[in-house]
């Protein structure tokens, strides 16, 4: 199915995700959408990670197994940072992450 | 060989003693202390004496008196040459030093508890006897120089902790710690001294020092330092140490301060024991001294010769009783010092080594007796001042008769014990050295005045008002008076020049009426003036002192030494040594570390504001720093 695709078109597209999960980690002040952005960091890394294996080790698993374990980390991650966030959320009834910055000098 | 390991005993029983009053003392009654404390130094006494017996007189030396090592082990090892041990070194001077400490300290103690009764801090006053009493012992048993450096340390504190006994008074407190930074001061001059020697010779003990014709010295000969042979540098500084613990001039200041401390200790420590130690160590150098160097043998001729004039000329007209005794002490150590600066060695050239050794003898027994017996005055009257005493000889008759029995020990007077160490002193001298004999010689008849000065104004003439009629000290306090009275008559009768000599073998001495003669009779004059001026009170004295001025004013001031000391330690070395030292301190070492701290802290103030809590600006500066690192290093990979 991917026969004819080139390698570069993949990075392009992963590359592309990532900088916009950075750009959106960056600027968004919703906590909720800084996690999507997290999401979308990590599964540009699981592309990367798909890709090269197909390409580069046809015949072994690693990367895949490696970006089914990044997905199952991110469900964990995305449950505690949710949780998280409703403590927030019940301290300040807001989301805003400007609002939490009580740890500094 | 054996057979003298009882010795160890003689040491240990202070050092318990001082352990278990020091520790325990104030749990209990004071007395307790008090009865412990002379018990554990009559046991010492004892065992000296019994010593002293089986080594003199055991027969077991054929014609020269062995060095006896019944202990010895080591304690430090540095190297293979560098070994410090510790042991006890039997021979003449040092079991006659034995007897003459447990004999004193015994005397001592048993006055104190008479003498401190029911002062403050009367077990810590025991304790501290003990302390003393064991490093003075383990200074004159020491088989090498750095074991008694060690113990010379101990008694330096032992009398520091003693002067400044009354802590509560200024003036103890000032004088303790005068008498420590001086023999301190002077101990720098000991330390380098035995440095010196021990890497001229590469050995501490004394056994292989004092050997005569030994072989150590081969290569010492040819060192030196500015023209001076090292073992003449060695030698000389190791005698600054003893000076200063002898109070020789000019370190003598020390000692008549120390008359702060109470009666007995001056009796003990400042009269007795540990201002000889001095006199002791010499002796114990004596062989170095002689054969490996002259000049500083003849500089301890001198110091001591000058010396026993200045301060003989000095007690004259002081009115404390205590500090004309210290003067007197200064005197009297004076005379030892010349005594060994003219000595040669061996056979009656030693004569001057064995009178010394005589004379420390005898001065600690009458001495001491003159202090206790000054401390017994001071008891009944409460008062230092002779201008508060007079016609005391009605009230205080055993104190009267032992006093003058002493006083007329130190005079001169024949068949008392003074008499024949003095004359043999005056004898040595005058067959090396004209000069010191006529000094002696006046010195002798300074010294018949003095105290005659001192016995009469005390005893005789008109009574004073006192506060109460003054009494006689309790019997604990004269039964000491007595026996050291006694000690004072007849220790003179010992056959010292068979005992302790200068290579250990006895010789015979003859009286010499040359000197015998004239030196009676020069005191038995200073005896008379000193009846005529202060026989009956009258303005005699103070007419003579007016007439006599400024030479007098000079004199009652001690000559200004310890203005001259003051002068150059505050004016010239504070201002112009410490100072400097100081403000560099301060400034320099001190502001570099300020410095360092003060700019972390600016530093951390300008920067902390970076740390804003917000959680984006963190992840922009984070992705920013590893975007500039990829890309630099690609930048740089690719070129």
């Amino acid at each position: 199915m991917i026969q004819g695709i080139p390698l570069e078109h993949f990075l392009i597209v992963s590359t592309i995700m990532f900088f916009i999960g950075i750009c959106g980690f960056i600027i968004r002040r919703n906590l909720i959408t800084m996690l999507m952005a997290i999401e979308l960091i990590l599964n540009s890394v699981n592309i990367n990670f798909v890709v090269f294996n197909r390409y580069l080790y046809p015949d072994q698993l690693q990367g895949q197994f490696f970006s089914l374990f990044i997905v199952g980390i991110a469900a964990a991650e995305a449950s505690v940072a949710i949780a998280l966030i409703i403590n927030i959320y019940r301290k300040m009834q807001n989301i805003e992450v400007e609002n939490v910055n009580e740890l500094k000098f | 060989m054996t057979g003298y390991t009882y010795t160890v005993f003689i040491l240990i029983i202070p050092l318990v003693m001082f352990l278990i009053t020091g520790l325990l003392g104030m749990k209990w009654k004071p007395i307790v202390s008090g009865l412990m404390g002379t018990t554990g130094m009559g046991i010492s006494w004892v065992l000296s004496l019994i010593t002293a017996g089986s080594y003199f007189f055991g027969g077991h030396h054929a014609e020269s008196f062995q060095t006896i090592i019944p202990f010895e082990m080591t304690w430090l090892r540095f190297s293979e040459t560098l070994i410090i041990k510790m042991g006890i070194l039997l021979d003449p001077i040092s079991v006659m030093m034995l007897v003459v400490i447990t004999t004193i300290s015994f005397m001592v103690h048993l006055y104190s508890i008479g003498y401190m009764h029911g002062e403050k801090g009367f077990q810590r006053f025991f304790a501290f006897l003990s302390l003393f009493t064991f490093s003075m012992l383990g200074l004159v048993i020491a088989t090498n120089i750095f074991q008694m450096y060690i113990f010379w340390e101990l008694v330096g504190v032992s009398s520091f902790l003693l002067i400044g006994f009354y802590y509560q008074k200024p003036s103890a407190v000032a004088a303790s710690k005068k008498a420590f930074i001086v023999t301190r001061f002077a101990d720098l001059g000991f330390l380098i001294g035995i440095l010196i020697l021990s890497f001229v010779t590469g050995t501490f003990d004394f056994g292989k020092l004092t050997e005569p014709g030994t072989a150590i010295f081969g290569s010492a000969a040819s060192m030196s330092f500015m023209g001076v042979s090292a073992l003449t540098w060695a030698m000389t500084l190791i005698f600054i140490g003893g000076a200063g613990k002898s109070a020789m001039f000019p370190l003598h200041i020390w000692l008549p301060d120390a008359m702060e401390g109470p009666t007995p200790v001056s009796a003990l420590i400042h009269a007795a024991t540990m201002v000889v130690a001095g006199v002791f160590l010499v002796a114990r150098m004596f062989p170095v001294i002689h054969f490996q160097a002259p000049a500083a043998q003849e500089i301890i001729g001198y110091v001591g010769g000058f010396t026993s004039l200045f301060a003989a000329v000095i007690a004259i007209t002081q009115y404390d009783i205590k500090r004309v005794l210290a003067f007197s002490t200064l005197s009297q150590l004076g005379y030892m010092m010349l005594a060994l600066g003219v000595s040669g060695y061996g056979g009656e050239e030693g004569l001057g080594y064995m009178a010394s050794m005589f004379h420390l003898f005898t001065h600690a027994m009458f001495k001491a007796l003159l202090f206790l017996g000054a401390g017994s005055i001071i008891h009944a009257v409460h008062s230092n001042y002779m201008y508060d005493m007079g016609g005391l000889r009605k009230y205080l008759p055993i104190t009267h008769i032992t006093f003058l029995i002493a006083c007329l020990t130190i005079a001169g007077v024949p068949f008392l014990s003074g008499f024949f160490s003095k004359d043999e002193i005056l004898v040595a001298a005058l067959h090396h050295n004209k000069i010191l004999f006529a000094v002696e010689f006046i010195v002798a008849g300074l010294t018949a005045f003095y105290m005659f000065r001192l016995y009469f104004s005390v005893f005789w003439g008109k009574d004073r008002h006192y506060h109460h009629t003054p009494h006689e000290s309790p019997l604990i306090m004269t039964i000491p008076l007595m026996f050291l009275a006694v000690a004072s008559i007849f220790a003179g009768y010992l056959p010292f020049h068979h005992l302790v000599t200068s290579d250990k073998i006895g010789f015979v001495t003859e009286m010499n009426y040359m000197v015998a003669v004239p030196s009676v009779l020069i005191g038995l004059l200073g005896i008379a003036v000193a009846w005529i001026l202060y026989k009956k009170e009258s303005d005699v004295p103070a007419k003579l002192a007016k007439q006599w001025g400024i030479l007098y004013t000079a004199t009652y001031n001690k000559f200004y030494f310890d203005e001259i000391y003051l002068f150059v330690t505050r004016k010239i070395i504070f201002n112009y040594i410490s100072r400097p030292i100081a403000w560099f301190d301060r400034h320099i070492i001190d502001g570099f570390m300020v410095g360092i701290g003060t700019v972390t802290e600016k530093a951390s103030y300008k920067i902390k504001g970076m740390q804003s809590g917000q959680l984006q600006h963190y992840a922009f500066a984070f992705i920013a720093g590893a975007l500039s690192l990829a890309l630099s290093m690609i930048y740089f990979l690719m070129k």
